[in-house]
């Protein structure tokens, strides 16, 4: 498959992301959004990192793994990600407990 | 023979010793010890002076380098004293004369607390340190080091009863019309040391020697150079147009006047043109100036004498047209006369200011002649040296004023008689007001009040003691000097001051020289029995005319007032009023003002709204690659 098709996935994924994030107010869903940019980076990673290698066999370079890397930042994000998103659960939680919501909007008290 | 002036360094160094102890210690120390303290000090640099002095009359002279005063790529500068004839008789003139002004100040200042006492002295002693080095110094920049501490230590004393404001506006005034000349002096060194790369007086009188009409110091270099330490002279020396600090600078204790102000830091200007006599015999040019300034400065001094009524204003003025008389001679390329004159000048002239100060103690403070009168019989010791020096300073042989005046006239003669004819008017003027003085002081009836008059009494031996012995130094001082018409070979100073000074020659033939003396004695003597006539018996009428002119001296300092000091205060009050509030003030307040401005609006910006905050992140992003990706390159 051309490079182009993943490109184009990540792309309308991390749009989707982003106008998550800038247009909801749910926390819950904006921390999917986030999720779901993480992820659309990673995607990215992992289709370069297959070109890299079919490039590689293509030209017979003399290198050991070739694209390796790209899906090792992979696994490194992915477990990032997930000690980020217990992380982040645990804040919502607690913010419910504090305000009995999980809406942004009434975050504002943090500017004081 | 470098070995023979190993104790030299302790000339200045001793007063400078008595400076910090009495400075130091003014609150622990009596009077006693500090009087005895700094008087012998001097002496001691007296003593010191004395032997230097016998040796450089063997024919000893030398430069002694210390250390390294500055020291960097292309210039050394040592700390260097150099010591020879002029330096000698220098040392003797100020270490002697100071050392009998410390005695009579012992008493004269006897009623200050003790610790305005030792300071007085720590004054004293500093100025005596600094005139050391002043003349001791082997190259322009001790020189110059020298020249500023006898500046501030005249500005110290001027100052010195400094809780009366028109004092300190003396002191203040004396100053500032010093730094002018400082300045021009300054620059001149620097000319110096960027042309011939030395500040050494030998070093650099050599290099003018053996380049001068050269590019490497042309005629025009030796015309600013000379110039510029003329202009440094004139305000040292108070000469025009700088002389006006000096009158006001009799603010000060008495004997200061008399050493600082007379005998003295005012000879300074002489001494350095002197020095640097090898420079100015190239630059005719300025050594003209020099001597049209001298004679201007001498005639207008001399007639604003004639009518001014405080007793050390008219010292003072006096002391201004002796001044100007030196350097008439030093314009004239009579370095030697110049010399010989500072010298006798040093001695009568000291000797009448301490004589004043005595009139002034047995007065309570008195210093208007129109009060006094009579004081010959009360005040016979004093009257008998005020007498002496009025003598010497008029110019009646034997005494010491007859002998330099004399060399002075005679060399103007030759060299223009157009000023001689001036010279000797003004020689007469001084022999005219100085007469006045001493008859409305010391003759005719007392005019002062009751109290004072029981109040009169001769003042104490401690300070009479150096009256007789300047009224000896007065008689005796011009002896030294007797030109060859009078006595073959009796002019020792000439030969003493040989190596350093050209020594005088001249085409006039001894009837001349003799005619011309005879006539300005003859005259002399007359113009003093018109003053005997004049002031033996009636009171001065009031001045009119041009002679209203003279008591107010020329309004010199109205017109500097206008000229110069309101124009500046003037230039001030515009400064303070408007450019101060309007532009800094705007400057610095608007800039305050912008960032309270700019932060107020900013505030906005964080409205704690996390998605403004989130768009916000994002555009910056977006903005960032966009600038990345399409227009960076």
């Amino acid at each position: 498959m051309p490079i182009n098709y993943y490109l184009f996935l990540a792309i309308a994924l991390f749009s989707i992301g982003v106008v998550g994030v800038l247009t909801r107010r749910n926390a819950i869903i904006i921390f999917m959004c986030i999720e779901l940019m993480l992820n659309a980076v990673n995607l990215l990673l992992v289709a370069f990192s297959k070109m890299h290698y079919q490039q590689a066999v293509a030209a017979a370079l003399p290198i050991a793994n070739p694209g390796v890397e790209g899906q090792l930042f992979v696994f490194f994000i992915m477990v990032v990600a997930a000690a980020e998103v217990s992380v982040g659960l645990a804040i919502i939680v607690m913010l419910y407990r504090n305000i009995h919501s999980v809406d942004i909007n009434f975050l504002n008290r943090l500017k004081h | 023979m470098q070995a023979s002036f190993k104790l030299a360094f302790l000339i200045p160094l001793l007063p400078l010793i008595g400076f910090l102890i009495n400075g130091l210690g003014r609150n622990l120390l009596s009077k006693r010890v500090t009087g005895v303290l700094a008087s012998g000090m001097v002496l001691f640099s007296f003593l010191l002076s004395l032997q230097v002095f016998s040796e450089v009359r063997e024919g000893a002279s030398a430069v002694i380098s210390y250390f390294d005063f500055i020291r960097i790529q292309g210039l050394q500068i040592p700390f260097s004293f150099q010591i020879d004839a002029l330096t000698s008789l220098f040392l003797l003139i100020i270490t002697g004369v100071g050392f009998l002004i410390h005695v009579y100040s012992t008493s004269y200042m006897h009623d200050e607390t003790d610790a305005s006492f030792a300071r007085y002295f720590a004054y004293l002693n500093l100025f005596v340190f600094s005139m050391l080095l002043l003349v001791m110094g082997g190259n322009y920049v001790i020189l110059f080091i020298g020249w500023e501490g006898v500046g501030l230590c005249s500005y110290l004393l001027i100052g010195f009863w400094f809780k009366n404001p028109a004092y300190t506006k003396a002191a203040n005034k004396a100053f500032i019309m010093n730094r002018i000349g400082d300045l021009a002096f300054l620059l001149a060194v620097f000319w110096i040391i960027i042309k011939t790369g030395s500040a050494n007086y030998g070093e650099v009188f050599s290099f003018i020697t053996t380049n001068h009409g050269t590019p490497k110091f042309t005629a025009t270099d030796i015309t600013i150079v000379s110039l510029l330490l003329f202009v440094g002279a004139t305000g040292k020396s108070a000469q025009l147009p700088l002389y006006t600090w000096l009158p006001d600078a009799m603010a000060g204790p008495t004997p200061v006047s008399a050493l600082i102000h007379a005998a003295t830091m005012v000879t300074a200007g002489i001494y350095m043109i002197a020095r640097s006599n090898v420079l100015y015999s190239l630059a005719p040019l300025t050594l003209s100036i020099i001597s049209w300034v001298g004679l201007a400065t001498a005639l207008l001094a001399a007639t604003i004498a004639l009518r001014q009524y405080d007793i050390k204003k008219v010292l003072a003025y006096s002391t201004v047209s002796q001044l100007g008389f030196m350097f008439l001679a030093l314009g004239s390329g009579a370095y030697l006369a110049a010399v010989f004159h500072v010298m006798t000048h040093a001695f009568f002239k000291a000797l009448l200011f301490l004589g004043s100060g005595s009139v002034i103690h047995a007065m309570g403070g008195e210093q208007d002649i129109r009060k006094m009168g009579g004081l010959a019989g009360k005040l016979k010791v004093t009257h008998a040296t005020f007498l002496i020096g009025c003598l010497a300073i008029a110019g009646i042989p034997p005494l010491s004023g007859f002998f330099s005046k004399d060399a002075i006239l005679l060399n103007v003669f030759v060299h223009n008689p157009v000023q001689y004819g001036i010279a000797v008017f003004t020689a007469l003027l001084t022999a005219f007001y100085m007469f006045r003085v001493l008859i409305i002081t010391f003759y005719g009836s007392f005019r002062g009040t009751k109290e004072q008059l029981h109040h009169l009494h001769e003042s104490p031996w401690v300070m009479l003691l150096p009256l007789v012995l300047l009224a000896f130094l007065s008689i005796a001082g011009g002896w030294i000097g007797i030109p060859a018409v009078l006595m073959e070979g009796a002019d020792s100073l000439g030969q003493f001051l040989s190596p350093i000074l050209p020594t005088l020659s001249h085409p006039i033939s001894h009837n001349t020289e003799l005619l011309l003396m005879g006539s300005t004695t003859l005259l002399v003597v007359v113009v003093i029995i018109a003053a005997w006539f004049i002031y033996r018996k009636k009171a001065e009428p009031p001045s009119t005319g041009i002679l209203r002119v003279f008591e107010n001296k020329w309004y010199v300092d109205e017109l500097y007032e206008v000229i110069i000091v309101k124009p500046l205060t003037r230039l001030s009050a515009f400064l303070r009023e408007w450019v101060e509030p309007r532009l800094i003030d705007g400057l610095v307040n608007g800039v305050g003002r912008s960032v309270q401005y700019t932060g107020r609006q900013l505030r906005f910006l964080q409205s704690g709204q996390i998605g403004n905050y989130v768009l916000l992140m994002v555009v910056a992003m977006v903005v960032i690659l966009f600038v990345q990706f399409f227009i960076r390159k």
